[in-house]
């Protein structure tokens, strides 16, 4: 069908030829035959659909009743007054909220509408009355509103599912084959969430992709990077893709304010908490987990806050996040939650709690997995004022078998590090003294991957010193610690070897007087910032724990967060909102060189992308990094063609600009002349401009202060 | 070399204006009191007493005999240099914010704030050469920016006037005619209110300086963006160098935040830009409160800072500050 647009004008012109009064036409009035676009093709296809799926009908305030009894019209108004009390517990119910319909005579039907103010408090009242007995042979059975309309579609019989052919999907992991090996992040600032490539040899960004309003409130990589994901007040949506981030999956949950992948990707968990209706009431919380490929939710948990809020301290309105922690490395096979005398570890296989139970521990104050094998380390504390010790005890999963257990004295608090391959735990043991008036610090060391996992004691050698950070070498052996009480605290390194290799842990270094309260690691080892936030207004030094030196020292004013990128070659600072000035982020190499700075208003988050663990095998890296000058070679040679061609970029850009500003400045000269003379009428006659009296001139002065002779002796 | 620090005002600084001899610096300040200084040493020549306010703006005449001020008691007034005694006094209904001679200084142009249900105006008056034919009148009023007017000066042959206000618009209008020319264009202008506006020597181009953190320059005529100088705080004040291709760049955080953030938080530089690169060259610290106002010695060996503190900083450049190759 022609599409050719017509103008107004033509179709007067047409309206004129065949005698139609065109005035009298109602454009409204014209209706075309269904299924018929007369070739307009309507771009809003798309739209419709979306909302068609994001909002439901508008009724998830009210629930259904059924299996009320019958009554005839004397009793109906005793049943609604039944009905009501039991309702009313649950929410308040809107004016005119509860209709019970009846037939000609007056009798019920058996069943009701509510309709509350809340569509959390609806959830609820089905929830907690779905199945209620009002006596045995009424057992209620209660939906939501927006369901039924779900259950009548369900077909009488059982079709088979269609089998949709198999299209590839893309290649989620393509960023990983980037030619220059860079790294990718994820920036919010104001409205806009972009993803940039790191390229330090350009010493700037590369845009990669920018959407405004991306996410509600913030974004989360996947923890091996394969996606990212946003939040919204639906739910939550993963994006990702080869070369743009497209949306791959919706997970629905109104409201959802916390995620959390699993480590391995396999799985997501989103958290809400909804505000009660009722002030007495608690807050409602809501998990679901999902898989993260196909979408639907493997199992969902409700209750009221109290039942989430256990052991730990942070994270949102009294839930200490992740509420829920996986174990047993990268598989996702396990996750466990703590609750009141008890740790609850769920199989992803089922989901549902190993052994049907949980395990049992009288007055568990905090547990956390090794990151690579499944098992838990819990911290239970001292019991009956201190008749029973506090205790550290390592539990294997799904055995329950307690590998390793220490007894501790005097405990007023203890915290866990695990080593990230999982071959050492260190328990920060906080002790009082024998007044009780104050606490000391120590450590207890185990060594996971030893036989009988032995256990070594550590302290400081001044015992009174406050404990203000500790960090595990990735992938290492080595630990570092800040300790000290003033202002200016010190810096210590241990190791979990000798150098007689006798199994003991011994000290490296300690650095006096160090303006650090916090500790980053390079995720490859070895190198360390020593990081001064907050009171310290951001001071960086980055050290060299092998060479035991410092590399660099720096500053990023008021910086507020600090990530290395996955490889450990460069660190990104930044000053995020929380300031109002200074907002942006800086790129430092590995050795603590200021690469690029980025300036943006209102800056919210930076965070790498990070990559999933290397394929090489051991033995093949440990021949890269010996031959480590042979392949370098390739790199070096590329920096330098870079940065030539970099400084003759520049070159050529400035010169363009002092070009295009001479431009500019023979126009202003040439329209100065052209106007001179009725600028002097202005002045009236005075002749002279201001422009031509300053100029800048190199002058040399040579003044003649002393002339000497001296006769100097020749041998 | 080290600045020399003049202390006479009792409130913040709000403006600085060399004569064009450059031996001469006036400074209005928040106390109601303009100051005429010796530009070499710092000493204090002079103060003009009478305005009963705030005192926003000043502008001298070419040949050094006549000083206009506006401030926020709703006056301008036109003083003899030499002696300090009043001329003559502009009344409005508002204060006034801003006043700059034209070429000839035979006009003035007066900014007046929105006050009590009025709204803020460019008003233009002209200046008898004697006194005492001084009159009110106004030759032209223009109104339409929505908020203050922060600054408005004289284009080229007194053809135009060139305002900048809280409405973060610079606008070019015909003077005679009182018709709006050109508007800077939304996407290139700033995206704050703009707090200062300072011509080149040779009134071919300016610079504007915006609450965006950021420091504009703009072809007179032709209101065509020719740079951008971006910084990581408000800026304040502005000023170019008449002799080298520099911008000094001066700001901080509000006065009321003053109090409540780090003193380096606030970095209360005078920051130094490469013109034409539009990159950063250096900053000159000193000031305890954020940087008011700016300006330039006509013979771009010296300048002076005005701060939220009350002093004003006279630096003279070291020999190196010539030789600055980047």
């Amino acid at each position: 069908m022609a599409t050719e647009v017509m103008s107004m004008e033509d179709i007067r012109a047409s309206a004129l030829r065949l005698g139609i009064d065109f005035s009298e036409v109602d454009l409204d009035s014209i209706r075309l035959p269904p299924g018929e676009d007369f070739g307009i093709i309507s771009d809003d296809e798309d739209l419709k659909e979306e909302e068609e799926l994001e909002f439901e009908a508008g009724f998830g305030n009210i629930i259904v009743v059924d299996n009320l009894p019958v009554v005839p019209k004397e009793k109906f108004e005793k049943l609604e007054g039944v009905i009501r009390k039991i309702y009313s517990q649950i929410g308040v119910i809107k004016d005119d909220g509860l209709w019970m319909p009846v037939d000609h005579t007056g009798k019920t039907l058996g069943y009701c509408f509510i309709e509350y103010n809340t569509p959390q408090e609806a959830e609820l009242a089905k929830e907690k009355t779905n199945g209620y007995k009002l006596d045995r042979s009424h057992i209620f059975a209660v939906n939501m509103f927006d369901d039924i309309e779900k259950f009548m579609k369900v077909p009488d019989e059982w079709a088979p599912p269609e089998i949709k052919p198999y299209s590839p999907g893309e290649n989620l992991q393509h960023w990983l084959t980037d030619e220059k090996a860079r790294d990718q992040f994820v920036i919010r600032a104001g409205s806009d969430t972009e993803v940039l490539w790191n390229d330090a040899r350009q010493l700037k960004p590369d845009p990669v992709y920018k959407r405004p309003f991306w996410t509600e409130s913030f974004v989360q990589w996947s923890p091996l990077g394969t996606y990212l994901a946003t939040l919204h007040r639906q739910g939550a949506v993963v994006w990702g893709g080869a070369s743009a981030f497209n949306r791959l999956t919706r997970y629905a949950h109104p409201q959802v304010r916390l995620i959390d992948f699993s480590p391995g990707e396999g799985f997501l968990v989103t958290y809400s908490s909804h505000e009660p209706s009722n002030p007495r009431d608690t807050h409602r919380v809501v998990l679901n987990i999902f898989d993260v490929r196909s979408g639907k939710v493997m199992r969902d948990f409700k209750g009221s806050v109290d039942e989430f809020a256990i052991g730990g301290t942070g994270g949102v309105t009294g839930v200490s996040w992740p509420v829920f922690r996986w174990g047993g490395g990268k598989d996702d096979k396990y996750f466990a939650r703590i609750g009141k005398n008890v740790i609850s570890v769920y199989e992803t296989e089922t989901f549902t709690l190993i052994d049907k139970k949980s395990i049992k521990v009288e007055n568990v104050m905090d547990f956390s997995w090794s990151p690579t094998d499944p098992i838990l380390a819990l911290f239970v504390p001292e019991l009956g004022g201190g008749n029973q010790p506090a205790r550290v005890s390592l539990v294997q999963i799904p055995s329950k078998e307690e590998l390793r257990q220490k007894n501790l004295f005097s405990v007023s608090d203890c915290k866990m590090y695990w080593q990230s391959n999982g071959d050492y735990l260190a328990v920060k043991v906080d002790r009082y003294t024998k007044t009780k008036k104050s606490t000391y610090t120590g450590f207890e060391l185990f060594r996971i991957k030893e036989r009988d996992i032995p256990i070594e004691v550590l302290e400081l050698e001044n015992k009174n010193d406050k404990i203000i950070a500790f960090a595990w070498e990735p992938k290492g052996h080595r630990f570092a610690v800040i300790h000290g009480d003033n202002p200016r605290p010190d810096i210590s390194f241990y190791s979990m070897r000798t150098a007689h290799n006798t199994g003991r842990v011994s000290k490296l270094t300690t650095i006096k007087g160090k303006q650090a309260n916090a500790l980053y690691w390079s995720p490859a080892g070895r190198f360390i910032v020593l990081a001064g936030l907050k009171n310290f207004n951001g001071q960086l030094e980055f050290y060299n724990v092998d060479e035991l030196e410092t590399m660099a020292t720096a500053e990023h004013f008021m910086a507020t967060d600090i990530e290395w990128d996955p490889t450990g070659r460069y660190v990104a600072t930044s000053v995020t909102s929380v300031h109002e000035m200074e907002n942006g982020f800086n790129i430092w190499s590995f050795n603590g060189k200021l690469l690029y700075r980025i300036l943006k208003d209102h800056f919210f988050q930076f965070s790498w992308r990070p990559r999933p663990p290397s394929l090489l095998s051991p033995e093949k890296e440990e021949e890269i990094s010996k031959n480590l000058k042979k392949y370098s070679k390739k790199y070096e040679a590329e920096d330098q063609d870079v940065s030539l061609q970099l400084s003759e970029q520049e070159r050529e850009k400035r010169k363009i600009v002092k070009e295009e500003w001479e431009r500019w400045i023979s126009e202003w000269k040439q329209l100065q002349e052209e106007e001179k003379l009725e600028r002097q009428k202005l002045r009236d006659g005075e002749a002279s401009d201001e422009e031509e009296e300053y100029e800048a001139k190199d002058v040399e002065v040579e003044e003649l202060l002393d002339v000497q002779e001296e006769v100097i002796s020749f041998d | 070399m080290r600045p020399i620090l003049m202390k006479g005002h009792e409130r913040p600084l709000t403006f600085l204006k060399y004569n064009r001899d450059g031996d001469l610096l006036f400074s209005c300040a928040k106390d109601h009191t303009p100051t005429v200084w010796f530009a070499d040493n710092g000493e204090r020549l002079g103060t003009y007493r009478g305005h009963n306010g705030a005192v926003w703006c000043c502008d001298v005449s070419r040949d050094s005999s006549l000083l206009l001020t506006g401030s926020a008691d709703q006056t301008a007034k036109l003083w003899n240099v030499k002696t300090g005694t009043q001329l003559y006094t502009f009344n409005f209904d508002s204060p006034t914010r801003s006043v700059d001679f034209g070429v000839g200084d035979k006009l003035a142009v007066i900014t007046t704030d929105p006050f009590m249900g009025l709204p803020s105006a460019i008003q233009v008056k002209r200046i008898a050469r004697d006194p005492a034919d001084q009159s009110g009148e106004s030759i032209l009023v223009l109104k339409g920016p929505q908020g203050r007017i922060n600054r408005a000066v004289w284009g080229p042959l007194n053809k135009t006037i060139i305002s900048g206000g809280e409405d973060s618009v610079i606008r070019i209008w015909d003077s005679e005619t009182g018709k709006l020319l050109k508007e800077s264009d939304k996407e290139a202008g700033h995206k704050k209110g703009i707090t200062s506006l300072s011509k080149s020597n040779d009134a071919t181009h300016f610079i504007s300086g915006s609450l965006d953190k950021s420091a504009k320059l703009w072809d007179m005529r032709t209101l065509t963006l020719l740079k951008t100088y971006t910084t990581e705080r408000p800026v304040n004040a502005v000023a170019m160098s008449p002799l080298l291709d520099h911008v000094v760049l001066g700001g901080g955080q509000d006065a009321s935040a003053v109090t409540t953030t780090d003193h380096r938080a606030g970095k209360f530089e005078a920051k130094f830009y490469d013109k034409v690169l539009q990159e950063e060259i250096g900053g000159v610290k000193g000031h305890f409160g954020p940087i008011n106002a700016l300006a330039f010695n006509p013979d771009g060996k010296s300048f002076a800072s005005g701060g939220e503190d009350g002093y004003v900083r006279l630096h003279h450049f070291d020999p190196d500050y010539f030789n600055i190759k980047i």
